[in-house]
């Protein structure tokens, strides 16, 4: 924002307080991620919202088109039902349907993912319902980082990015330069090496996947590779398929739900693409296909566990 | 040309606005005191409609030949609303529009061989053959798109306004949309937030009666410009019959909106000519009340009439107009219908600017 004077927060509490009696910074939105950058920009560019999904969201897009660089904050991606239009049948076709004579520079950042006990409509992983839309870009941090580097690339990128934080990762802890960086939109990291077999995973699910590895290391002495794609749309197909080629087993960790998901996906991608190099079925571990409960005793079978994803890549094996 | 001001004398045997669409509501009188239109803006506006009318029946029979991929909707009978507003605008203001779009481009600026071979699928299309008669934009005009989806347009220019008042470019954008969109939630939400956000934003509601195939007294509940009231802004209703009163009635809104004084509201009646698609029988309207909408409601007419009973423009310069639009139009089908499909490499193009 210091950079750009074009940049501009747009959402629902992103500030928190205007209009209100009290603290005029209160919130700096629901997970505080803006907070404190009020004193700095001021109003005209850190813009509260009524509770108007369509509008602003709307807004964003429009004004992507006419010259400014919005960062629109849709609390959690599960609202994204209630301004689904704006996303996927204007900001996402501009450019395609305006014969290339556009750009639509829009970064739309939303959490996603259960865990936190907020039950069916705060809950979802909703990703593979943006990948699916050509001309939207989408990417899923697993890392701090990561988080900083994708998302000044997402707000220097001139195509709508949807940026996915999972709420659970917020209190995640890691070394993040205080200079900017970017970090490339389809470029894959692998956090981990080894020769036995690939995790893929998405998200919080990196976390996940690494703690399972971790544990097939130690206690069945299989060496894992992790991939985290970083962003599904466009999706690092290359790395994926190099390191399923070079182990021959894979699993697919993902949040989403299992039908069309992003776990499927990849998963026809490798049939496709790598098939003759696999040992072993590829193995999916999702949630099912459920809604996401609010009981903490169902919620905790719902999202995959390291346990889930260690029993699947040992089963390769048996 | 300070000379070239004219006032339309008050009494003269000019047209009323309350013959317009809708009885049972006395609209305003149309305004003939103190409206000045310079003589050139008067034959720039008859030029304009002129020009869409002609685009639009030609249209009609072009869609006839089968050469024309998919519907088209048609705009003609409502010339006046998209000229009698767009005439306040400037290339730095923004308008978005509906499916019903031609009318609002070419009042905008657009230019007609390029919508022509866009709607015709060409490559030297507006948007190169890929977007269509529902998705004709250009931005350099600042037209922001006719847009497929009804109430698709009114948050798109909150976010143009919102540009306009953030990089304090003097400009405005206009919304245009149906009396369909008026129960879509969008519109509702943009009316609130360009409130909220103090947008400079005119909002116009283009009412001719139906919303596809369903009449508008049974699907708006209430009063649309008292809707729009209920927001605090600034709400009008205007028979859009009648270019002066719409003219009118623009020029306060704009001005409203350009200095910074927030949202306006307009509600624009006049019936369409044409069903809701080329294709569409239009069976659910009386033939009298299509009758009616060509023989007493035509704005063309309408504005031929008063401004040759009041002497402003001769009859033959309004005649060598009404052989220029055929003309133009005429050369804009001869070019699109010799242009260029897009080539198959276009269909992968433009998804993204930069995509892995």
């Amino acid at each position: 924002m210091r950079r750009d004077p074009r940049v501009v927060v747009i959402g629902e509490d992103v500030t928190g307080g205007t209009g209100a009696s009290g603290e005029q910074d209160a919130w700096g939105g629901a997970f505080g991620v803006t907070k404190g950058i009020l004193g700095e920009f001021g109003r005209a560019r850190i813009l509260d919202t009524p509770i108007t999904e369509s509008a602003f969201i709307g807004a964003a897009a429009g004004a992507a088109v006419t010259g400014l660089r919005p960062v629109a904050e849709l609390m959690f991606v599960d609202f994204l039902g209630v301004c689904f239009d704006q996303i996927i049948n204007q900001a996402a076709k501009f450019r395609y349907m305006f014969g290339g004579k556009t750009t639509t520079p829009l970064v739309i950042r939303a959490t996603y993912g259960a865990g936190s006990g907020s039950a069916s409509q705060h809950s979802q992983a909703l990703y593979p319902l943006f990948t699916h839309i050509p001309g939207l870009k989408v990417v899923i941090p697993s890392n701090p980082y990561d988080a900083k580097g994708l998302l000044i690339e997402a707000i220097r990128d001139d195509d709508p990015v949807i940026f996915l934080e999972n709420k659970l990762l917020y209190d995640d802890m890691g070394e993040v330069p205080d200079q900017a960086y970017t970090i490339p939109l389809g470029e894959a990291s692998v956090p981990i090496e080894g020769k036995d077999a690939t995790i893929i995973a998405i998200g919080r699910m990196v976390r996940t996947a690494k703690r399972a590895a971790e544990r097939l290391r130690l206690l069945h002495k299989i060496e894992v590779t992790v991939v985290d794609p970083r962003t599904t749309s466009p999706l690092d197909e290359e790395t994926i398929l190099e390191c399923v080629r070079k182990t021959g087993r894979v699993v697919i960790a993902d949040e989403a739900y299992p039908r069309c998901g992003m776990a499927a996906d990849i998963s026809s991608i490798i049939a496709e693409k790598a098939f003759h190099s696999l040992k072993a079925p590829i193995l999916k571990v999702t949630p099912p296909h459920t809604s996401v409960p609010f009981a903490p005793s169902l919620e905790k079978l719902f999202v995959p566990l390291p346990s889930k994803i260690e029993a699947a890549v040992k089963s390769l094996f048996d | 040309m300070p000379n070239d001001e004219v006032s339309l004398p008050a009494g003269s045997d000019l047209r009323l606005a309350d013959e317009g669409l809708v009885q049972s509501e006395a609209l305003p009188r149309s305004p003939l005191q103190g409206m000045q239109l310079a003589l050139t803006d008067l034959a720039r506006a008859y030029r304009t409609m002129r020009l869409i009318r002609s685009f639009e029946e030609r249209l009609a029979q072009e869609v006839g030949t089968g050469d024309v991929p998919g519907a088209v909707h048609l705009y003609a009978g409502q010339e006046a609303s998209a000229v009698g507003i767009c005439m306040h605008l400037t290339e730095r203001d923004f308008i978005s529009s509906t499916h019903r779009g031609h009318g609002h481009a070419i009042a905008k600026g657009v230019e007609i061989n390029g919508m022509m071979a866009e709607i015709f699928g060409r490559a030297t299309g507006t948007c190169r053959g890929k977007g269509g008669s529902m998705h004709i934009a250009d931005l350099d005009r600042g037209m922001l798109g006719a847009n497929g989806i009804v109430g698709g347009g009114p948050p798109l220019v909150c976010g143009a306004a919102l540009t306009a008042k953030t990089l304090n470019s003097g400009g405005v954008a206009i919304a245009f949309f149906g009396d369909g969109a008026f129960n879509q939630g969008t519109t509702a939400e943009s009316l609130n937030l360009a409130m909220v956000w103090k947008l400079p934003a005119v909002f116009v509601a283009e009412d001719n009666g139906m919303g596809e195939a369903t009449a508008s007294s049974f699907a708006v509940a209430g009063d649309i410009t008292a809707r729009a009231a209920a927001y605090g802004m600034p709400a009008v209703s205007v028979d859009g019959t009648d270019f002066f009163a719409v003219h009118d009635a623009a020029r306060a809104a704009v001005a409203h909106a350009r200095s910074g004084n927030g949202p306006y509201f307009l509600h624009v009646k006049a019936p369409r000519y044409f069903g809701h698609y080329t294709g569409d029988a239009d069976t659910y309207r009386s033939a009298e009340e299509k009758t009616n909408a060509r023989e007493q409601q035509d704005c063309l007419t309408i504005f031929r009439d008063r401004v040759l009973g009041a002497n402003l423009l001769p009859a033959n310069q309004l005649a060598a107009i009404d052989a220029e639009a055929g003309e133009a139009v005429d050369a804009a089908v001869t070019a699109a219908r010799l242009a260029p499909s897009p080539a198959a490499s276009e269909l992968t193009t433009d998804v993204y600017v930069r995509y892995g």
